[in-house]
C-alpha cells in the first residue's frame, strides 16, 4: 500500500512554467570577467568603493575552490551563464504595476503578487532576472521611517546605513558563492526599521528568473534597529529550461538589541535551478531572529540559514523545511553560533524525500567559550514515503563552554507507516488523500507560519504530487 | 416509514479464513450482525478477535484465503479499506495511530464528508452531534484542535475512537477492545456511551476480553472465539459465565459439549 507513494506523479509546475520573450534593455555577454563586473558597476553608477569591493570579491571567487563537500556541482559551468540581464534600464524601478511592460506585469499577475500586495503586505518588491522592476512600501510605514527598497537604490540613497553593514555579516570570502554574489550582485531587498518601530505587517519580495541560463544574484540586507520589528517574506519561481540556471544570493540580517526579525522563504524554483545561498543574521542583546525557510523547488539547493547570537539573551529560531522529488537534491539546515551568555537557539529541520529525491540536513551548533547559560535544542525529522529516496543528517557540534549549558539533539527518520495509511483509509479517505493528509500534517509547523495564500499554495503543491497516485 | 419499520441491514461473515505472514489465524469464522443489535465478541488472547476486525476492515497485512464477508449485498472483501468505510463499516482501533499535525477536527470532518453523499453532508448537524458526543464522553471541545491521537492517554484514545464512531454514524461498527487499559470509571463511561449509541440503524460488535464493559454496553448476544473460530454463541449471561469460569472450558468443550445456554455458533 505505502509503496504507491513512489508512484506519485511529478509536480505539475505549469502554473509557474511560462516564459516571456527575452527582451532586455541591458544584457551582458555570457560568462564573467573583470570587464563585465566593471560594466555592471558602471550601469549602476556605483561609488568607487563598491566597484573595488566587487573586484576583490571576484579575485577571491577565482581563487576559491568549489566546496569539497555536499551535493555534486560539477555540472555548473560559470562560462555558460549570463550574469546580468535587466528588462528595464538600471534604476528604472516602477512604483505602479501599470507602468511595467505588459508581459512582465502579466508575469507577476500570474504569480498573484499584486493581489497579495493588496491583501496582505505592507510593501512589495519584484525582481525579474537582474532587474528590480517594482518596489513599493505603504505610506504609513515610510512615514514612520521604515525603508524598504531594492539594494541598488539603498546604495544610492541610504549609503550611510548600507555601508555600515554591507558585507559585515557575510564577508565576500565566506565561501565561493558569497564571493560570486559580492562580485556581481544586483537587486535584492534593503529593509531598515528605526528604533522601536513595528513593521509587523509583512514585507514581501518576489524573485523571478525568466531568461534561459541566466544567473540571479540578489543581495539582501535587513536591519531592525533597537526594539524594532520586521517580518519579511520572499518567494522564488522560474520557468523550466533544459539548461541550468543559477541563483546565488547573499542575505545579511541584523537584529539590534530587543529587536525581532522574522524572515520567511518559500523557495519554489523550477527543477533546473542551482540555488546556492548564504543567509546569516547577527542577533544582539535580547533580540530574536527567526528563519522560516521552505525549499520545495530547485535542482540543487545548498542553504544553511544562520544566527550568530552576539548579545546576552539573544535568541535564534530556525525552521528549515525541504521537499525533494525526482532529480532534486535539497541540502539545507541551519547554524547557531552562541557567542554571548544566556543565548538560546532552536532548530527544527523537517524534510520529505520522494520519488528518488534527496534531502540532507546539515547543521552547526557552536557554543563559544564564555557563552555560559546557553541553551540549544535541535530536532530533525525526515519522512521517506518510499524506498528510492534518501535522507541524511549531518549535525556538527562545537562546544567550548559547559557552564550551565544545555544542548539537545533529536533526529528521526520515518516512513509513512502502513498503519497510518490504513487508519485513515478505514475512515473513508482514499490512499492519496490519506498520504496527502499525513504529509500536510508533517509540514503543519511550517504551513502555520505562512500567510494564507502561501499555505494554500503549499497544500496545492503537495496535492499535485499526490494526483494520480492511486486509481 | 419510521426507523424501526425500516428494513434491517446485515453483516454476514461466512467461513472466513485469513493468514498473517503465512500463518493461518482465522480458521473459518461465521457470524452475523444486524442493525439494531449490540453483539459482544469475546475470547482469550490470540484467539483471532482483532485479526477478524482488521481483516474485515481490509488491513493489507491480512490475507483472506477463503470465505465471505457481505454487508447487505456488498462483497466487502473485494473493496479497499476506504470503500469498505464508505459502504458503512467502521473499525474502532484498539491502538489508534498517531498522525502529527493533523487535528482531530480536520480528520473527522474529512472522514465525515468522505463517507456520505454530498447532499447528506450537513455542517450544522455534524457540529451539533459532535458537541453532544464530546459532552457525553466527557471530552473538552478544545480536544478537537489537538493532533490526532498524539500525546493522548490510553483512555482519551479509546474515547476518541468512540467519538469518531458516534459522529460518523456508520451502519456497522466493530469496536476492538474499547475497554482495554482503562480504569473502572473510564470503562463505565465508554460502556454507557456505547449503550446510548445503540440504534435501530446501527449494528455494533464490541470485541472484549473482559465482561466488565458489558455491564454498561449490554449485548443482545455474545460470541466466543477460540483458536480462529467462533466456538460458542449465547445470550448476555454467557459473558458472566466466562468471567467466573475463564476460557479454558470453552477450548476443551467447544467442539463436543454445550454448557449452559451456549451453543456452537456454526449450528446457530
Amino acid at each position: 500500500m505505502a509503496q504507491n507513494a513512489a508512484e506519485i506523479t511529478p509536480l505539475d509546475y505549469t502554473r509557474y512554467d511560462f516564459k516571456d520573450p527575452e527582451t532586455y534593455k541591458v544584457r551582458t555577454p555570457k560568462g564573467l570577467s573583470r570587464d563585465i563586473i566593471r560594466q555592471i558597476s558602471a550601469l549602476k553608477h556605483e561609488p568607487a568603493w563598491m566597484l573595488d569591493y566587487r573586484l576583490r570579491a571576484y579575485e577571491h571567487f577565482l581563487e576559491r575552490p568549489m566546496p569539497d563537500w555536499g551535493p555534486d556541482l560539477s555540472d555548473l559551468d560559470f562560462d555558460a551563464y549570463t550574469f546580468y540581464a535587466n528588462p528595464l534600464a538600471e534604476g528604472d524601478t516602477k512604483k505602479r504595476w501599470e507602468d511595467l511592460p505588459a508581459d512582465i506585469k502579466n508575469t507577476f499577475d500570474r504569480l498573484g503578487i499584486p493581489k497579495a500586495e493588496r491583501d496582505y503586505f505592507a510593501g512589495v518588491g519584484a525582481q525579474y532576472d537582474s532587474g528590480t522592476v517594482y518596489h513599493k512600501i505603504r505610506e504609513d510605514l515610510s512615514k514612520k521611517g521604515v525603508i524598504f527598497c531594492d539594494t541598488d537604490t539603498a546604495l544610492r540613497e541610504h549609503s550611510d546605513i548600507l555601508r555600515k553593514y554591507f558585507g559585515k555579516i557575510v564577508p565576500y570570502n565566506d565561501n565561493k558563492f558569497s564571493a560570486l554574489n559580492s562580485a556581481v550582485w544586483s537587486g535584492g531587498s534593503f529593509v531598515y526599521s528605526p528604533p522601536g518601530v513595528d513593521a509587523g505587517i509583512p514585507l514581501q519580495a518576489s524573485f523571478r528568473i525568466n531568461a534561459k541560463a541566466v544567473g540571479q544574484f540578489e543581495r539582501t540586507l535587513i536591519i531592525a534597529d533597537k526594539g524594532a520589528k520586521v517580518h519579511y517574506i520572499e518567494g522564488c519561481t522560474a520557468p523550466i529550461y533544459s539548461e541550468n540556471s543559477l541563483h546565488a544570493a547573499v542575505v545579511e540580517v541584523i537584529a539590534e538589541a530587543d529587536a525581532r526579525i522574522r524572515y520567511t522563504t518559500v523557495q519554489n524554483w523550477s527543477k533546473n535551478v542551482y540555488n546556492l545561498v548564504t543567509k546569516r543574521a547577527h542577533a544582539y542583546e535580547n533580540s530574536l531572529v527567526e528563519w522560516v525557510d521552505g525549499n520545495m523547488g530547485s535542482k540543487v539547493t545548498m542553504k544553511y540559514p544562520s544566527v550568530y547570537l552576539k548579545g546576552r539573551g539573544a535568541r535564534g529560531d530556525m525552521l528549515s523545511v525541504a521537499f525533494a522529488s525526482e532529480g532534486q537534491i535539497i541540502d539545507s539546515g541551519a547554524k547557531a553560533v552562541h557567542s554571548a551568555p544566556d543565548t538560546s537557539s532552536k532548530i527544527i529541520g523537517k524534510s520529505i524525500a520522494i520519488r528518488g529525491g534527496r534531502t540532507s540536513y546539515r547543521g552547526l551548533l557552536h557554543i563559544a567559550r564564555g557563552a555560559t547559560g546557553s541553551k540549544s535544542a535541535v530536532r530533525c525529522d525526515a519522512l521517506l514515503p518510499d524506498a528510492v529516496s534518501r535522507s541524511d543528517t549531518y549535525p556538527y557540534n562545537e562546544v567550548h563552554e559547559y557552564e550551565d549549558v544545555t544542548i539537545s539533539h533529536e533526529a528521526v527518520v520515518g516512513k509513512i507507516g502502513e498503519e497510518q495509511i490504513f487508519y485513515l483509509m478505514s475512515r473513508g479517505l482514499n490512499e492519496s488523500d490519506a498520504i496527502h493528509l499525513i504529509l500536510m500534517g508533517f509540514l503543519a509547523e511550517f504551513a502555520k507560519e505562512l500567510p494564507v495564500d502561501y499555505a494554500l499554495e503549499l497544500n496545492r503543491l503537495i496535492q499535485m504530487e499526490m494526483t494520480g497516485a492511486v486509481g | 416509514m419510521t426507523q424501526s419499520e425500516s428494513p434491517g441491514h446485515t453483516l454476514i461473515v461466512k467461513d472466513l479464513h485469513a493468514t498473517v505472514g503465512g500463518k493461518e489465524i482465522l480458521k473459518g469464522v461465521n457470524l452475523t450482525l444486524k442493525t439494531g443489535e449490540l453483539v459482544a465478541l469475546m475470547g482469550p488472547n490470540g484467539s483471532g478477535k482483532s485479526t477478524l476486525a482488521y481483516a474485515l476492515a481490509g488491513h493489507p497485512k491480512y490475507t483472506i484465503t477463503s470465505g465471505e464477508a457481505h454487508l447487505d449485498g456488498i462483497d466487502l472483501l473485494k473493496l479497499s479499506p476506504d470503500k469498505r468505510a464508505r459502504a458503512g463499516l467502521f473499525l474502532g482501533f484498539q491502538y489508534p495511530v498517531e498522525v502529527s499535525g493533523v487535528s482531530l477536527s480536520k480528520f473527522l470532518w474529512t472522514s465525515f464528508t468522505q463517507t456520505r453523499k454530498a447532499e447528506d453532508v450537513d455542517t450544522d448537524l455534524f457540529q451539533q452531534n459532535l458537541d453532544q458526543h464530546l459532552s457525553s464522553l466527557g471530552l473538552d471541545p478544545a480536544f478537537m484542535k489537538r493532533p490526532l491521537n498524539e500525546g493522548l492517554s490510553g483512555g482519551e484514545k479509546k474515547r476518541t475512537e468512540v467519538l469518531q464512531m458516534a459522529t460518523l454514524d456508520p451502519r456497522f461498527a466493530i469496536l476492538d477492545e474499547p475497554d482495554s487499559g482503562l480504569d473502572i470509571d473510564a470503562v463505565k463511561q465508554v460502556g454507557e456511551t456505547v449503550q446510548k449509541l445503540r440504534s435501530p440503524t446501527r449494528g455494533m460488535l464490541v470485541i472484549t476480553h473482559y465482561q466488565r464493559i458489558l455491564k454498561y454496553a449490554r449485548p443482545d448476544r455474545v460470541y466466543v472465539m477460540v483458536d480462529g473460530m467462533v466456538a460458542l454463541s449465547g445470550g448476555r449471561e454467557l459473558a458472566e459465565e466466562l468471567e467466573s469460569k475463564g476460557y479454558d472450558w470453552v477450548k476443551v468443550g467447544a467442539a463436543s459439549s454445550k454448557p449452559g445456554t451456549a451453543s456452537p455458533a456454526s449450528h446457530a
